[in-house]
C-alpha cells in the first residue's frame, strides 16, 4: 500500500505486516503434546473390555502440538481480527461498545466460575443474590414488571418474548393467528413469530421510516397476537407515536412485543414498560457490555407486564419464608423452559458489574454520549452522504449510497474501503426499506479525536468516489487477503479441512472402522 | 463514569457542532409524559475495588471447598490456563460476528478449525459454527428433522436429560410436532421393542442421547436401525463431549447435537455454554445457525467466509431454516482451543482417565447401595440407589463438605432412592474414598 492510493492523508494507521499461519491441523506432528495428566490415583481400566462394541478405536485426528504452538497459533489468528479494543466498530444495531475488563475479571472469581448449575440452593445464595439484584435493576430500567434471564440471546429472547404473548391469548381462548412487523424490522423478527407458529403480516414504513399508525390500526384485527416493534427503530428515529401504535394494539387486544436491540438509546431516559410496551427482550451483549467474543455467547432477558407475568418460563427465583433464594418450579401456566439450567449466567455477572460501574448518573451520561456521538457523526457527513429520512437520530444514523452510487460504488464498497483507513466498516444494505444503507452506530464508548478520525476517513472516500471510484471498488488494499469469492464458497462449500491422506482413497466413510 | 473518554468541555464543544442548545434536544422527539424526569433506582455508582469486593462476597455465599460428584450435563473438567489467556485476547473478545472476511480471519479460521475437529470426534460430515447450548441444539436438531423428512411425528427417549426434553418440547409444541417419549429398559438405555413399535411412516426423528442421561451409552447402530427402517432420522445427542475421546462416535446418526462444555468452558452456574449441530452433508442446506466455508481471494490465497447464508434469518426473514443469529463464537473458541491442547492422544487419554475413575466410585459407592443398571456400558455417570433416602444423604454428605449426587426423584420417581453421581479426571480418590464412608456410616444409621 502506498500513499498514492489515498486521496489525501491517512491519519489513522499505518500497514503492518502480519504472520502467515496455517491450520493447526497442517502444522501437527505425531507425538507432540501441550498436555499431562495427573498420575491415576484409581485402578487403571481396560477401556476395550469396560465399553465392549462402544469403544473407539480409531482416535479423532485431532492436532498434536506443543503448548507454544498452541499459544502462537491463536495469538497470530487473532492479530488477523478487528476489534472494539482497536478501534471504533460502527456496526450499526450490534452496539460494539467497550467491555469493561473488570466484568471479565469477577466472571472469573472461583466461587462464581465453578459453581455448579446443580449445586444446593443453600451453597448458590451468591449466584442467586447476583441474579436477583440484576433481575430488579433490569426491571427498573425498563419500566417493566417482571422478568426472565434465561433466554440464551436476543433472538431467542424475541421467541421467549412471543411464547408469553401466546400463552397469554392461550388463556383467553383464542392463540390468535397474526404478528404485525414493520418492514425496517430485523431478520429475527419475522423468523421468530413464524417458529411460535404465527404468520406475519408485514407492515410498510411510512415516508419518515417510522410507523404508519393510521395503517396500522386498519391492520390490527381480532386475530392480531401482537405487533414487534423496534423502538428507536432501525433506522436509529424513535417511535414518537410509540403510545398510540400501543393503544391501537391493547384496543384489540392485541400485545406490543419491543425488540430492545436499540435500548442503549433509552436508558435513564425514557422506559419501554411507561410508554405502553408489553413485553421486550434485552441484548445484555448490547446495551450491557458484555463481549460480543466473535458472535457470542449473547444473553436475551424478557421483561414484561403482570398480565404476562404467570407465563414465563420455569423456573423462577423467589425469596422463601427462610430468608433465602429459590427456584420456583411450580408454575402451572409456564411456557415451560427455553433453555436448560438458567441462562448464561456468566453474562449475568459481567451485566450486572457494568450497571454497578455506571449507577443511575452513568447510565443516562451513557445513553446521551452514544445519541450525541450519532449525531456527531450525522452532522459531519450528511452534505457528502445522502440522508434517506431527515428525521432526528438518536444513537445511529442511517446513510444512504445514492450519491456515490452514481459513479459505481455502493455501500458494501465504501464499507471495505473503510478498512483501508483503518476502521472496522458500519452496517452494510440494513435496514431493508433503505437501499444501499450506511448503518452507522458509534456507541458512547468512542472518544471525539476517533470520530473526527472516522469522519475524515468518510470525507475522503467520498472524495474518491468522484475521482478515483475504482480504488474504492477493489477495496481493501491494505488487508492480508482481499476480497473473498463467496459465490465458490456457496456453490462448492468446503466447511472442514481434509488432510492430503483423506484427499487420496482413504476417504473417511461411516463405514470404516472407528 | 470512567468507562466514557469525553470532558464536559468536549460534550460541550460537539453539541454547539451539531447546532444544539443541550443534551436534551436530541431526545426531544420522546413525548414529554414519557421522559424519565428522575435518576434510575439501580445502585449507586461503585469503583473498580466496591465492584470486586461485591461479587467476591458473593463468590463466598456459594459452595467453596466443597467436593462434588454433581455432572448431569454440566461436567467440571481441567481447564488449562493457556484457555483463558488466549480468549481475553482483545481482538477474540472485543470483535463481533465476522461478516468482514477481511479483517475477521481469526476467528473465521479457529471457527473452521472448530467444524473440522468437530466432524472429526462425532463421525459427521459437517459441523455448524455452534448453537445456544446443548438443550436449544437438540430442539433445533429436531426442527431440521422435520424439515428434511416433512414429517412431524417426534420421538424422544426418556434417557435424554429432562431438561432438554422440556426445551424440545417448548419448541415443538407450536410448529405442530407431536412428540412422544420413548421408555427404557432394565438396562437403563432405549428400549428397543418399545422403539420399534413407536416408530412409524410418520416419525420425522427419533432423539436419543449418548452417554444418556444415566450414564449408559445407548446402542446407536440398533437404534439407527430400526429409525432408518422407516425413513426417520436419527438424531444423537452428545451431553458430555469428553466421552467422545474413547466412546465410539454416533456415525449412525444423521445429525448429532453436541454441549462442548466439558472442553474448557467453566461451569458458571448454567452458562453461557456451547452447543453445536453436525450432519451428513446430505442435510447441509437445511442446517441452521452459522456456517465457515474455505475459499480463495482474488489473488487466490486461502481464505474463509460466512457461507451458505441464504438459510439464515436476516436473509430469509420468516423462511429463514431457525431465528438464530449469534452463535457461540468465544466459546467455541474455548473449545477449540482445549481440543488443540489435548489433540488426538491426549482427549483418549483424558477420556480413559475418567472412566477409570468413574468404575472406582462406581464399585466404591456401590458396596454401599446399588448401582443401577450395572451391566450396560457406561462413561463416568452412574445411578446409585440406596435406602436412605436423597435428601438426607446429600445433606450427611455435605456435613463433610461434600456435595452428592443429584436426586433424580424429580424425574424418574420410580426409581425410588435413586441420585446421580458423576466421577471426572478431578475427582479424587480420597473424595470418593470420603463420600462411601459417609455412606457407611448410613448404612449403620439404617439397619439400627
Amino acid at each position: 500500500m502506498t500513499e498514492e492510493k489515498f486521496i489525501g492523508n491517512i491519519r489513522k494507521v499505518t500497514a503492518h505486516l502480519t504472520q502467515n499461519e496455517g491450520l493447526s491441523f497442517e502444522k501437527s506432528s505425531p507425538g507432540k503434546k501441550a498436555y499431562r495428566l495427573a498420575p491415576l490415583d484409581v485402578p487403571e481400566v481396560d477401556p476395550a473390555a469396560l465399553l465392549g462394541e462402544a469403544h473407539r478405536s480409531r482416535n479423532a485426528a485431532l492436532p498434536e502440538l506443543s503448548e507454544i504452538e498452541i499459544i502462537r497459533h491463536f495469538t497470530r489468528l487473532s492479530t488477523w481480527n478487528y476489534a472494539i479494543d482497536l478501534g471504533i466498530y460502527p456496526l450499526g444495531s450490534c452496539t460494539m461498545k467497550y467491555n469493561p475488563r473488570v466484568n471479565e475479571f469477577v466472571s472469573r472469581l472461583e466461587g462464581i466460575a465453578e459453581a455448579h448449575p446443580y449445586q444446593p440452593e443453600s451453597l448458590s445464595q451468591g449466584s442467586l443474590e447476583i441474579i436477583r439484584l440484576l433481575q430488579d435493576c433490569l426491571i427498573e430500567i425498563t419500566g417493566m414488571d417482571a422478568i426472565t434471564l434465561q433466554p440464551a440471546a436476543g433472538a431467542h429472547g424475541e421467541f421467549t418474548g412471543i411464547l408469553l404473548a401466546r400463552a397469554y391469548h392461550e388463556s383467553k381462548g383464542n392463540p390468535r393467528k397474526t404478528v404485525i412487523i414493520p418492514d425496517s424490522a430485523h431478520g429475527t423478527n419475522p423468523a421468530t413469530a413464524a417458529t411460535c407458529g404465527y404468520q406475519v403480516v408485514n407492515l410498510k414504513s411510512n415516508a419518515k421510516g417510522g410507523v404508519d399508525v393510521t395503517a396500522l390500526a386498519q391492520m390490527v384485527k381480532e386475530d392480531t397476537a401482537a405487533m414487534m416493534l423496534t423502538n428507536p427503530s432501525t433506522i436509529g428515529v424513535f417511535e414518537n407515536e410509540i403510545h398510540r401504535i400501543a393503544d391501537v394494539l391493547h384496543e384489540k387486544g392485541a400485545l406490543l412485543y419491543m425488540d430492545g436491540a436499540n435500548m442503549n438509546a433509552l436508558v435513564g431516559k425514557t422506559r419501554p414498560g411507561d410508554f405502553g410496551v408489553d413485553v421486550m427482550h434485552l441484548n445484555l451483549h448490547k446495551t450491557f457490555s458484555t463481549p460480543h467474543g466473535g458472535g457470542g455467547p449473547g444473553s436475551g432477558p424478557v421483561a414484561c407486564k403482570k398480565i404476562l407475568e404467570p407465563f414465563l418460563p420455569t423456573p423462577v427465583l423467589a425469596r422463601g419464608e427462610d430468608g433465602l433464594l429459590h427456584w420456583n418450579y411450580d408454575r402451572p401456566q409456564s411456557v415451560g423452559r427455553v433453555r436448560m439450567l438458567h441462562g448464561n449466567f456468566g453474562m449475568f455477572v459481567r451485566a450486572l458489574a457494568y450497571t454497578l460501574a455506571n449507577g443511575a448518573d452513568g447510565l443516562r451520561q451513557t445513553t446521551e454520549d452514544a445519541v450525541l456521538n450519532a449525531n456527531y457523526i450525522r452532522k459531519q457527513l450528511e452534505d457528502l452522504y445522502e440522508l434517506p429520512y431527515d428525521t432526528p437520530s438518536m444513537h445511529e444514523v442511517v446513510f444512504s449510497d445514492k450519491r456515490q452510487a452514481r459513479n459505481g460504488v455502493k455501500t458494501g464498497d465504501i464499507a471495505k474501503r473503510l478498512i483501508d483507513y483503518g476502521f472496522h466498516p458500519y452496517t452494510t444494505s440494513f435496514p431493508l426499506i433503505v437501499p444501499g444503507a450506511l448503518m452507522i452506530e458509534p456507541t458512547e464508548s468512542e472518544s471525539r479525536e476517533e470520530l473526527d478520525l472516522f469522519v475524515d476517513a468518510m470525507r475522503q472516500i467520498a472524495r474518491e468516489a468522484e475521482e478515483n471510484p475504482e480504488l474504492i471498488k477493489t477495496a481493501p488494499h491494505s488487508t492480508r487477503i482481499s476480497r473473498l469469492d463467496e459465490t465458490t464458497a456457496a456453490r462448492k462449500p468446503v466447511l472442514r479441512w481434509q488432510g492430503p491422506a483423506e484427499n487420496g482413497v482413504e476417504v473417511d466413510t461411516a463405514a470404516k472402522e472407528w | 463514569m470512567r468507562y466514557l473518554p469525553k470532558s464536559d468541555a468536549e460534550r460541550a464543544a460537539m453539541l454547539r457542532e451539531i447546532g444544539a442548545s443541550s443534551i436534551d434536544e436530541l431526545f426531544a422527539i420522546i413525548p414529554e409524559e414519557y421522559r424519565l424526569a428522575r435518576d434510575l433506582k439501580v445502585p449507586a455508582q461503585m469503583g473498580e475495588s466496591e465492584i470486586v469486593d461485591y461479587f467476591k462476597a458473593a463468590a463466598a455465599r456459594n459452595a467453596n471447598g466443597y467436593a462434588s460428584f454433581l455432572g448431569a450435563g454440566a461436567y467440571r473438567h481441567y481447564r488449562p490456563v493457556i484457555i483463558d489467556s488466549l480468549v481475553q485476547r482483545g481482538e477474540f473478545l472485543t470483535s463481533y460476528t465476522p461478516y468482514q472476511a477481511e479483517i475477521t480471519q481469526g476467528t473465521l479460521q479457529a471457527i473452521f478449525e472448530f467444524q473440522t475437529m468437530i466432524c472429526e470426534l462425532t463421525g459427521m460430515d459437517i459441523a455448524n459454527a455452534s448453537m445456544y447450548d446443548g438443550s436449544t441444539g437438540a430442539a433445533e436438531a429436531v426442527m431440521m428433522a422435520v424439515r428434511v423428512t416433512g414429517r412431524d411425528n417426534v420421538l424422544v427417549a426418556r434417557t435424554v436429560h429432562p431438561e432438554y426434553r422440556e426445551v424440545m418440547h417448548t419448541y415443538a409444541q407450536h410448529q405442530g410436532h407431536d412428540a412422544k417419549e420413548v421408555a427404557y429398559g432394565q438396562d437403563g438405555r432405549v428400549d428397543l421393542a418399545a422403539l420399534e413399535q413407536a416408530v412409524t411412516d410418520e416419525t420425522a426423528c427419533v432423539l436419543v442421547q449418548s452417554p444418556n442421561f444415566f450414564g449408559a451409552i445407548e446402542d446407536i447402530p440398533a437404534i439407527g436401525e430400526i429409525a432408518h427402517k422407516k425413513g426417520a432420522l436419527l438424531i444423537v445427542s452428545v451431553a458430555e463431549a469428553v466421552s467422545l475421546g474413547i466412546v465410539r462416535p454416533p456415525v449412525e446418526a444423521d445429525i448429532v447435537s453436541m454441549e462442548a462444555q466439558s472442553f474448557g468452558v467453566a461451569l458458571s452456574y448454567g452458562g453461557p455454554y456451547c452447543g453445536v449441530l453436525a450432519a451428513k452433508e446430505k442435510y447441509l442446506r437445511q442446517m441452521p445457525g452459522r456456517l465457515v466455508g474455505e475459499t480463495k481471494d482474488t489473488e487466490g490465497r486461502r481464505g474463509f467466509v460466512l457461507t451458505l447464508s441464504t438459510r439464515e434469518q436476516h436473509i430469509r426473514r420468516e423462511k429463514a431454516t431457525s431465528n438464530i443469529c449469534t452463535n457461540q463464537a468465544l466459546v467455541a473458541l474455548m473449545a477449540t482451543i482445549f481440543m488443540t491442547v489435548y489433540g488426538k492422544q491426549g482427549i483418549r487419554e483424558l477420556a480413559v482417565q475418567n472412566l477409570a475413575k468413574a468404575k472406582y466410585a462406581a464399585d466404591t459407592l456401590g458396596a454401599h447401595g446399588k448401582v443401577l443398571f450395572a451391566g450396560t456400558p457406561r462413561f463416568h455417570e452412574f445411578v446409585l440407589q440406596t435406602d436412605e433416602d436423597p435428601e438426607q444423604l446429600n445433606a450427611r454428605l455435605l456435613e463433610k463438605k461434600i456435595i452428592g449426587g443429584l436426586d433424580l426423584g424429580k424425574w424418574y420417581p420410580e426409581l425410588g432412592n435413586a441420585t446421580l453421581w458423576c466421577a471426572t479426571e478431578l475427582t479424587t480418590k480420597e473424595q470418593i474414598d470420603a463420600a462411601a464412608g459417609v455412606m457407611a456410616q448410613a448404612h449403620e444409621l439404617v439397619t439400627k
